[in-house]
């Protein structure tokens, strides 16, 4: 199809051609040929945000929960610089966005304009790939091409940056054509290696799989086959930050997260197995630890769709190159051809051991009945949610890493959260993403009282278009994260890591005209709990919790995953005994 | 489970700061790239390795196929092997980019500079300043009476034993283009 139109008009055009339903954006001089368009249409669903970042951040959350690439709209200068920290995110944990920016009139880019910046550049190192386009001509393509880029291969975001007249031109408009892009990574893995990892499962007698977020980008069919995998060769299975609900935490197989505060028989698994089998994970440092003391007597297979991402940090020894769902299921053909074997006695034994592990039970903490513990407020929120057609959105800190723990996932795109740059303000606008996205579905950002109120402002946000996301606040009055390190490790000097002159949340929540429910007795929080459910509309839920929880396990910076600290005990007999302050 | 020796209050084991023991054997790579010639790909390339901490001895980019708007850039850089091996794997991830090689492994190659020598000098100085740039098949492609400057091609290494004999000489600049480098054979 070719038609003359408007660059304005072709962008609309090109969204709906890609079967675009929300765009996440805020408006300026910039765009506003653009608005204009958006505004003579209804195909189109606009979610004007309060803040660029809670834009990308929104569309990260669209994105994660549908499978499908976010879309952001936003002006030139500071409505781009503004998007710099979503895009970062986005890149980080491979989340496909298109994010498309107004720019100054071609012939006045260079002058320092009126709200110009040089977007691309800017924002080249944040972006799996950018455009500048000085051709109205040009720019039906490149947004063919902006989609193809940010979903094909290892996903990621896209932007493009569009000046003002090139909008305001006219040009021929040119549909979606499918392979013209010389932008093809390959999916299929090699057979050979694949052979050689069937052959190493054959005879492995402390196999794990090392699962993560390359699993759910790979799409449900990749959960799937991982599930009949898994279950099939009765292998125990963990997963990264990014890769919880790939497979059910309600599954025999499930050892837990991994990593530096993930669980002890993951990590000591991780550390003792004969075979180690990533798929779609990336040997981050959070998992890692010490890299010469990293799981030292395994053979690694490691199954990623970016060659750059085989032996950055770990070297491995039998590298496949592919999209997941494609490997594992050649993975699965060639396992059966060849007769389903395992070493079953052997891995029998391993199962025995990693049960030893489990009765450690790393995750027990001291309860209370005068505080909210935060681990019993997450404890209850899954008991209470676990059941209802939920979705989870954090913010960054302690509870992040609580929520990881204590919330258990039954499905891939459940779970949205800032994982490789850890970016606090994530949830709020994430959880809007998401609940657009699914109307009727609970939504809930675990969140804590300071990342919160780093992207507040999308409440207003929240109320405008009647989105009932829960922001579940567990209010240590505490950036408790940085106070667990600085306690850690620097001597407890707590040097500005407290939260104070906090609003009160109730309050702040009728100001948006949202409800408030605060909550600091134990006894108390089962019914607040429903409350928030019950409520139709946007909840803030400030839970006051005790102050001064760690959270563990913990593999502290560079030490290796057996050398792991699991309780506020141990680390005071630690203490006591070596005299001298260890940790 | 071991005991953890980490003093309270130290602040010198961030993960950030390990390193893996791979081999840590420098080596020298020279790596041509074949790159759809749009704006700002150079960039993308020279941001990868800056961003990323990566050495660019050498870099050398121009329009090799017109029709195709193909340019080749040609890299030389220096790193332990799994370094040598992410660059590959990083250049190759790049959008614009068709073709990653890497000549050293796929050799044997044809490298070549060229570098136009400015030397400044009087009597003996100046008579044998010629007589070594005929040794080295060096032309001379401007003079005045007590200046020359010498067009040099060849690979490096003849550049920089060039440069080194005409410092005490008067070489007072010195232009270099960078290596352009093919595979030999066909
Ligand atoms: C934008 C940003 N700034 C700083 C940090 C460093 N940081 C990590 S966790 C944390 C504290 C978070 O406090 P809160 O949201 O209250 O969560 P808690 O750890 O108390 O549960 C900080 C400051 C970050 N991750 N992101
Ligand atoms: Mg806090």
């Amino acid at each position: 199809m070719t038609r003359e139109m408007t660059g304005a008009k072709m962008v609309v055009q090109a969204l709906k051609d890609q079967g675009v339903d929300t765009v996440f954006g805020y408006p300026g001089g910039a765009v506003l040929p653009i608005y204009d368009e958006i505004f003579l249409q209804n195909d189109i669903r606009h979610i004007l945000v309060r803040h660029e970042q809670g834009a990308v951040h929104a569309a990260e959350g669209y994105a994660r929960s549908t499978g499908k690439p976010g879309v952001v709209l936003v002006t030139s200068g500071p409505g781009a610089t503004n998007a710099v920290t979503g895009l970062t995110d986005a890149l980080l944990d491979s989340i496909p966005l298109v994010v498309l920016t107004g720019q100054v009139p071609t012939f006045m880019i260079g002058s320092d304009a009126f709200q110009e910046a040089d977007t691309v550049g800017i924002t080249r190192p944040c972006t799996k790939h950018n455009w500048l386009v000085k051709d109205t001509e040009k720019l039906a393509e490149t947004m063919h091409e902006a989609f193809h880029v940010a979903t094909a291969g290892r996903p990621g975001p896209v932007l493009i940056d569009i000046p003002k007249d090139v909008q305001f031109a006219t040009g021929t408009y040119q549909g979606p054509k499918p392979a013209a892009s010389h932008y093809q990574p390959p999916v299929k893995g090699d057979l050979e290696a694949i052979t050689e990892l069937v052959a190493a499962m054959e005879t492995a007698k402390r196999p794990i799989f090392y699962t993560g977020g390359g699993v759910i980008n790979s799409g449900t069919g990749a959960s799937q086959l991982l599930r009949e995998l898994v279950d099939a060769t009765g292998f125990p299975v963990t997963s990264t930050l990014m890769g919880l609900g790939a497979y059910p935490a309600s599954g025999k197989q499930w050892l837990g997260m991994l990593g530096m505060h993930g669980l002890y028989e993951a990590n000591m698994a991780m550390h003792d197995c004969d075979l180690m089998i990533n798929i779609g994970a990336r040997f981050d440092d959070r998992i890692t630890g010490r890299l010469d003391a990293f799981s030292p007597a395994s053979t690694k297979a490691h199954i990623d769709i970016d060659p750059s991402s085989i032996n950055k940090v770990i070297r491995v020894d039998i590298p496949i190159v592919g999209d997941v769902a494609h490997v594992l299921e050649d993975v699965l053909k060639i396992w059966k051809s060849r007769g389903r074997k395992t070493a079953a006695a052997e891995v029998a034994q391993w199962q025995e051991q990693i049960q030893s592990w489990r009765d450690v039970r790393c995750l027990a903490y001291t309860g209370s009945e005068a505080t909210i513990k935060p681990q019993y407020a997450l404890e209850r929120l899954e008991a209470l949610t676990k059941n209802h057609d939920r979705y989870i959105t954090t913010e960054v800190g302690q509870h992040q890493m609580w929520a990881a723990q204590f919330l258990g996932f039954e499905d891939p795109n459940r779970w949205m959260t800032s994982g490789g740059l850890g970016t606090m303000g994530y949830g709020t606008p994430a959880s809007i993403g998401v609940q657009v996205a699914h109307q009727d579905a609970l939504v809930i950002n675990v969140a804590g009282e300071a990342s919160w109120l780093m992207n507040m402002q999308e409440m207003g946000t929240a109320v405008q278009y009647r989105l009932p996301v829960k922001q579940f606040i567990l209010n240590n009055e505490r950036l408790g994260m940085v106070r667990q390190w600085q306690e850690l490790l620097h001597g407890e000097r707590y040097s500005h890591s407290w939260s104070e002159a906090l609003p009160d949340f109730v309050k702040l929540a009728e100001a948006f005209g949202a409800k408030g429910i605060m909550v600091s007795d134990p006894k108390d929080l089962d019914d607040a709990i429903m409350e928030m459910i019950e409520y139709d509309g946007p909840v803030i839920f400030d839970c006051l919790v005790e102050k001064h929880e760690n959270c563990f396990p913990m593999i502290p910076s560079g030490k290796a995953h057996n050398e792991m600290l699991l309780g506020e005990a141990e680390t005071q007999g630690v203490i006591q005994s070596g005299g001298a302050v260890l940790v | 489970m071991s005991a953890l020796h980490i003093k309270k209050g130290s602040t010198s084991h961030s993960a950030y700061n390990l390193r893996p023991n791979f081999s840590d054997v420098q080596e020298r790579h020279t790596i041509t790239v074949l790159v759809e010639n749009e704006p700002g790909v150079l960039a993308r390339v020279i941001g990868l390795f800056s961003g990323r901490g990566y050495n660019i001895d050498s870099l050398t980019v121009a329009e090799v196929d017109h029709t195709g708007h193909l340019s080749r850039i040609t890299i030389v850089t220096t790193g332990t092997p799994q370094v040598i091996e992410q660059i590959k794997a990083q250049l190759g991830r790049i959008v614009p980019v068709h073709e990653v090689t890497d000549l050293t492994v796929e050799g044997p190659f044809v490298e070549r500079e060229l570098a136009i020598v400015k030397v400044v000098s009087e009597g003996d100085k100046r008579v044998e300043a010629m007589r070594l740039a005929e040794i080295f098949r060096a032309k001379v492609v401007d003079t005045t009476l007590n200046s020359f400057i010498f067009e040099l091609t060849g690979a490096p290494d003849k550049i920089d034993a060039f440069a080194e004999l005409m410092r005490p000489l008067g070489l007072t600049k010195i232009a270099r283009t960078g290596v352009a480098a093919l595979l030999r054979g066909s």
